[in-house]
């Protein structure tokens, strides 16, 4: 278990005053010149050997990111520019939410180290547009750096000019996606640009661009301050350092905590969420990254890694490691069904695949739900799952479709049970919803 | 150069070029919806995957994936065929089967398409998505339920239009192509979303429910109705045009075609003249051939030619005016013009009348600037490739003349003729501009010359020019854009008054006096026709309009689809028209018209066929044999410097759906005038 000194995040609970004073006590801002001094590209070589791969879901490694932006020397005229990802909207997930609210300067500080390291004099911070008081207190955070010196004009003394302005959203789950995010700032709608080119290369107003999650952003200064062999002590090799997880669901006492990664998925449940709700027998499943990641069986769960790799290996991914537990109490299939729902509403309608085909799988699972369908549609579901699966221009669509493909992979009994139930009328089914 | 490899050809591409374009090179077809050559790339139909290694283990869309050397592309591996199947599916399974009542039917991509690469049957259980139609005006005919939102429609009203009044709005499922507020499409090119549309969502009203396309026959023709010149393919049904499509060239009209252009077509069967009429007792009655001859002749004999003119109007093919000339030579009558606007050109040096840079290569311009030209209206394509000039090309526009919204940013440096002077003589700031630039252009419209002063206005245009640098060696951006199909030609021709001859003006103040007293129209309608006295009028023409209601003979003509003949556009590119029909009734070729009438009054005009003569017109004007091509003209002096008046310029063009007898006979276009031009604000039963 991960020991209290060794946590980035000291006030994840709001023990402490989350503002300057507080943030300073518990050695946020400490020396962040320093860290300016070693210059850009010690810093992105830093993050490189500490391993730390994005927190927002994709977990691409941050160093060899920030390594696209272009050099000193190849820079153009244009401005580069950070942009943090705050616009957390995945079912399950709320780790940014904490840190926004109850440690924004680990956030704010990281934006400027972040933009250094990035040749970035400006950062945006992307705020979902539901986080209302979580927003006021970034904003608040930004001012007290302002008015400290610490981001601005010769920030921390460091001679870098660093401003940070704080953008609300609009409350669209897609806008989390970054080139829909860069859209949506630059006052467009929100809809997933074509890649190549990617945003390092032509990003917001068609500049050097950097998005990166808030929880990869407000590491980053720890990790320099306490050294890459810190952090890459933690967890396994390509899987190293500290993560927030969220855990939700039918556990004692859900809660957000800093752990090591590749920590078990049971040892993660008991030790922080109080165990599953009537034990660990009473286990169903467990979505192990956020809504859009394929459940797990018990089975699997019982021996599961939380890290990168560990579920890769389960067809099913760390996502943001919000965990969402599912006790026996729980229907299964509507509960998966009600995700179809999720992602047929967030679909941004620009791809064929996703626009068409995200309401027809949240209407075989309705269907399904009930028993009101035939066996072989669970086969047909699964190759219309497969049909949008990587032929759509961002990765919602895929997000979509695999809690589909997890119930199928783990449930398929289930599925065939109710159908079978209602042909022969031995049970009435629950109704949908 | 990359070298690409495409299903196991290697072949070179051209730097930039993207994965499709690579397909096509290589010689395959790749299936799109989303993706056109002429608008901006959306990358969302995921029709045209295909697979590209290196790359990520999926199919990549490759209307937006740049090549890179050593790519290899596979468009006929499993994967790419699944994908197609796929995306196929689930662009079916919300589009409604109504392929027997859709208008799209037979020419519909999607339905080629899902033959092509589709399955066999639907395994698509659900209810299917419903959408409420839109109002897009009166050309545009929506039945949104079969959109597949591939953004065509809204990226070109947004580029190319420059009227952003289309939009996806919504989400996912519900996500819809709309007008935002209902309203009609605002545009004169509203119509090319028609043919954009791949599928049966955006249709044209006015054809709706007409024909299937295998129905039709398809004569490949110019238009008259503007002076561009725009290749059409005209659509017929036996003996009546039932559309008007545009043709892909290049250099005229790209592959659009203006709205005017394409829908008046249905006047060709609306108030036509279709047999001679005689005035007898001040009442114009039928009559036989040999008759109305017979009235021209009796008129004619014995009267002196000077007491003789003729007048060609706008929509005239060169054959007829050129036979007209002769005939007028014939009778001794020097009294001959083209230009029945009044506009002040010379009938040389040909630089003096066309559009010196050609119609493609004003996009190529830095710095523009408008003389007395609405070209949104005179022009519509002539505007698009301005747009294009700004907005690609970040050329900077403006002009002399009353402001008008043209969809780019035109600073207005002007009302008259005094701000032309001070560019001309470089006391304005423009002329810094002008020199300045590479390639700078100047567009002169009827508006500035067909005025009393227009030769003085002309004069000061070419010193204007020629003080500005705007003619070079290797460039002359000295333009004159004209809103007649057959100015250009006319001018060619010398169809303009002879030896002491009369011009327009001359000629109606002639006929008010008595002095003429046989005034010949030729298809001329946009004449002052109270002006023309007690003279004997003979009109020749196609449509019952100004001219036919003061005629004292009426001689039944062809229009422009039911003719072969010559046309040249604004830019002096000799073009050939087509005959798609027969006239209707006993109207008959305008060229043989008076070749008969010539024998009548034993004029001695020899001429058998259509191709003697086109070769007397070639060897009048060597020009005319060089169809399809356009010859810069060689710079010379034009113009006769002289007092101009301070009055504004004023385009000639006040409703654009109605400039000309055909357009004026269109139901279509009346109705586009109720809804554009005659006030926007919404009509009461009492508006008729």
């Amino acid at each position: 278990m991960l020991q209290d000194k060794d946590r980035i995040f000291q006030n994840l609970y709001a023990q402490d005053d989350w503002r300057l004073k507080g943030a300073k006590r518990r050695g946020i801002w400490d020396n962040t010149k320093e860290l300016i001094e070693r210059g850009r590209e010690t810093l992105v070589n830093e993050m490189k050997e500490s391993g730390l791969r994005g927190r927002g879901g994709a977990g691409f490694p941050t160093g060899v990111k920030w390594s696209f932006m272009p050099s000193e020397e190849h820079r153009d005229e244009r401005p580069h520019y950070l942009v943090v990802n705050a616009d957390e909207s995945e079912p399950g997930t709320c780790k940014d939410r904490e840190i926004l609210r109850y440690d924004p300067h680990t956030l704010v500080e990281g934006c400027l180290v972040a933009g250094f390291a990035m040749g970035a004099n400006v950062a945006y911070v992307y705020v979902r547009g539901e986080f209302y008081s979580e927003a006021s207190h970034l904003q608040q955070a930004i001012d007290e750096a302002y008015e400290a010196g610490l981001i601005g004009p010769n920030a921390c003394n460091s001679g870098w000019d660093f401003d940070v302005y704080l953008h609300r959203g609009a409350g669209a789950y897609i806008c989390g996606e970054e080139t829909a995010l860069l859209e949506s700032l630059e006052g467009k709608k929100g809809q997933p640009r074509l890649k190549p080119p990617f945003p390092a290369a032509c990003g917001l107003y068609g500049c050097p661009t950097t998005v990166n999650n808030v929880e990869t952003i407000a590491v980053a200064p720890t990790i320099l301050r306490r050294g890459p062999s810190w952090f890459a002590s933690f967890g396994r090799e390509n899987n190293t350092g500290t993560k927030i997880f969220s855990i939700s669901g039918h556990v004692n006492n859900p809660c957000n905590v800093e752990e090591e990664m590749s920590i078990p998925l049971k040892e993660l449940i008991e030790k922080h969420a109080g165990g599953v709700r009537g034990g660990w027998d009473n286990l169903q499943a467990v979505i192990p990254g956020g809504s859009s990641t394929p459940c797990l069986s018990k089975n699997i769960c019982d021996n599961v890694l939380m890290d990168f790799d560990g579920l890769r290996e389960h067809n099913t991914g760390l996502g943001t490691a919000a965990v969402i537990v599912i006790d026996k109490s729980a229907d299964m299939v509507e509960a998966i069904a009600r995700l179809s729902h999720f992602y047929r509403h967030e679909s941004c309608g620009q791809c064929t695949p996703c626009r068409e085909g995200m309401g027809w799988v949240y209407r075989v699972m309705k269907r399904l739900v009930t028993g009101d369908a035939e066996i072989e549609e669970i086969d047909m579901l699964w190759e219309v799952t497969k049909q949008i699966e990587g032929h759509t221009i961002c990765a919602l669509a895929d997000g979509g479709v695999w809690p589909v493909q997890g119930l199928i992979r783990h449930f398929r009994p289930e599925l065939e049970r109710r159908i079978l139930e209602r042909k022969t009328g031995s049970a009435p089914a629950q109704a949908a919803e | 150069m990359p070298t690409v490899t495409v299903d196991g050809v290697q072949i070179e591409v051209p730097d930039g070029v993207t994965a499709l374009q690579a397909c096509e090179m290589a010689g395959k077809e790749i299936p799109r919806f989303c993706y056109h050559e002429r608008l901006s790339v959306a990358g969302n139909c995921r029709m045209c995957l295909v697979e590209v290694s290196p790359g990520p283990p999926k199919p990549a869309a490759s209307c937006a994936l740049p090549v890179a050397d050593g790519m290899e592309i596979k468009t006929d591996s499993e994967m790419v065929k699944n994908a197609r199947n796929g995306v196929m599916e689930f662009l079916l399974i919300n589009h409604p089967l109504d392929c027997p009542i859709c208008d799209q039917g037979g020419e519909c991509d999607l339905q080629d398409q899902a033959m092509a690469y589709g399955r066999g049957g639907s395994r698509f259980e659900e209810h299917k998505r419903a959408v409420k139609d839109k109002h897009m005006g009166p050309l545009v005919k929506t039945i949104m339920t079969r959109c597949i939102h591939c953004t065509r429609c809204v990226r070109f009203a947004t580029e190319v239009a420059g009227v952003p009044e289309l939009g996806l709005l919504g989400r996912g499922e519900h996500a819809e192509i709309t007008t935002y507020l209902e309203k009609s499409l605002d545009s004169e090119l509203s119509a090319n979303v028609i043919d954009l549309c791949p599928v049966g969502a955006l249709t044209s009203k006015p054809y709706a429910f007409i024909s299937r396309p295998w129905e039709l026959s398809k004569t490949e023709s110019v238009d008259v109705l503007d002076a561009v010149g725009a290749s059409i393919r005209v659509d017929a049904r036996q003996t009546e045009v039932l559309r008007v499509l545009p043709r892909l060239n290049e250099d005229v009209n790209e592959e659009w075609l203006a709205d005017k252009s394409r829908y008046a077509c249905d006047a060709l069967s609306r108030q036509r003249l279709d047999r001679p009429y005689v005035r007898r007792d001040g009442k114009l009655t039928e009559a036989r051939w040999d008759e109305a001859f017979a009235a021209i002749a009796h008129k004619m004999k014995g009267l002196d030619g000077r007491r003789i003119a003729a007048i060609a109007g706008d929509l005239c093919d060169a054959e007829s005016m050129f036979v007209l000339k002769g005939l007028m030579d014939a009778t001794g009558s020097p009294n001959r013009d083209c230009r029945q606007d009044g506009a002040k050109l010379p009938a040389e040096p040909r630089a003096a009348y066309v559009m010196n840079s050609g119609i493609a290569e004003i996009e190529t311009a830095d710095v523009v600037l408008l003389i007395g030209s609405n070209p949104r209206w005179e022009a519509p394509l002539v505007n698009t490739r301005l747009r294009k000039a700004w907005l690609q090309g970040g050329a900077s526009i403006a002009m002399v003349g009353s402001q008008i919204d043209l969809t780019y940013p035109c600073e207005n440096l002007g009302a008259g003729p005094d701000t032309l002077k001070a560019i001309a003589t470089g006391s304005h700031p423009f002329a810094e501009t002008l020199k300045r630039a590479e390639r700078p252009l100047m567009i002169v419209g009827m508006g500035a010359l067909a005025r009393d002063d227009g030769e003085a206005v002309l004069a000061t245009a070419r010193s204007l020019a020629e003080a500005c640098n705007v003619v070079r060696d290797d460039w002359n951006g000295f333009n004159v854009l004209h809103t007649a199909a057959a100015r250009v030609g006319g001018l060619d021709l010398g169809f303009v008054p002879g030896a002491d001859g009369c011009d327009v003006a001359g000629i109606l103040d002639g006929a008010s006096v008595g002095d003429i007293e046989l005034v010949y129209l030729l298809g001329a309608d946009e004449i002052d026709m109270s002006r023309l006295g007690n003279a004997f009028v003979v009109y020749q023409g196609h449509h019952g309009d100004a001219g036919a209601h003061r005629a004292d003979v009426i001689l039944p003509g062809a229009a422009y689809t039911e003719k072969n003949g010559t046309y040249v556009n604004t830019e002096g590119r000799v073009q050939l028209g087509r005959q798609a029909v027969q006239p209707p009734g006993d109207a008959r070729e305008d060229w043989a018209i008076i070749r008969a009438l010539s024998g009548v009054i034993d004029a001695g005009l020899e001429y058998v066929t259509l191709g003697d003569v086109r070769s007397a017109m070639v060897a009048a004007n060597p020009i005319f044999e060089q169809v399809d091509a356009r010859i810069t003209p060689a710079w010379g002096g034009f113009g006769v410097a002289g007092v101009m008046d301070d009055t504004a310029f004023k385009s000639p063009i006040d409703n654009y759906y109605m400039t000309d007898p055909i357009s004026r006979a269109s139901e279509t276009m009346a109705e586009c005038t109720r809804e554009f031009v005659a006030g926007s604000g919404d009509r009461t039963g009492t508006d008729g």
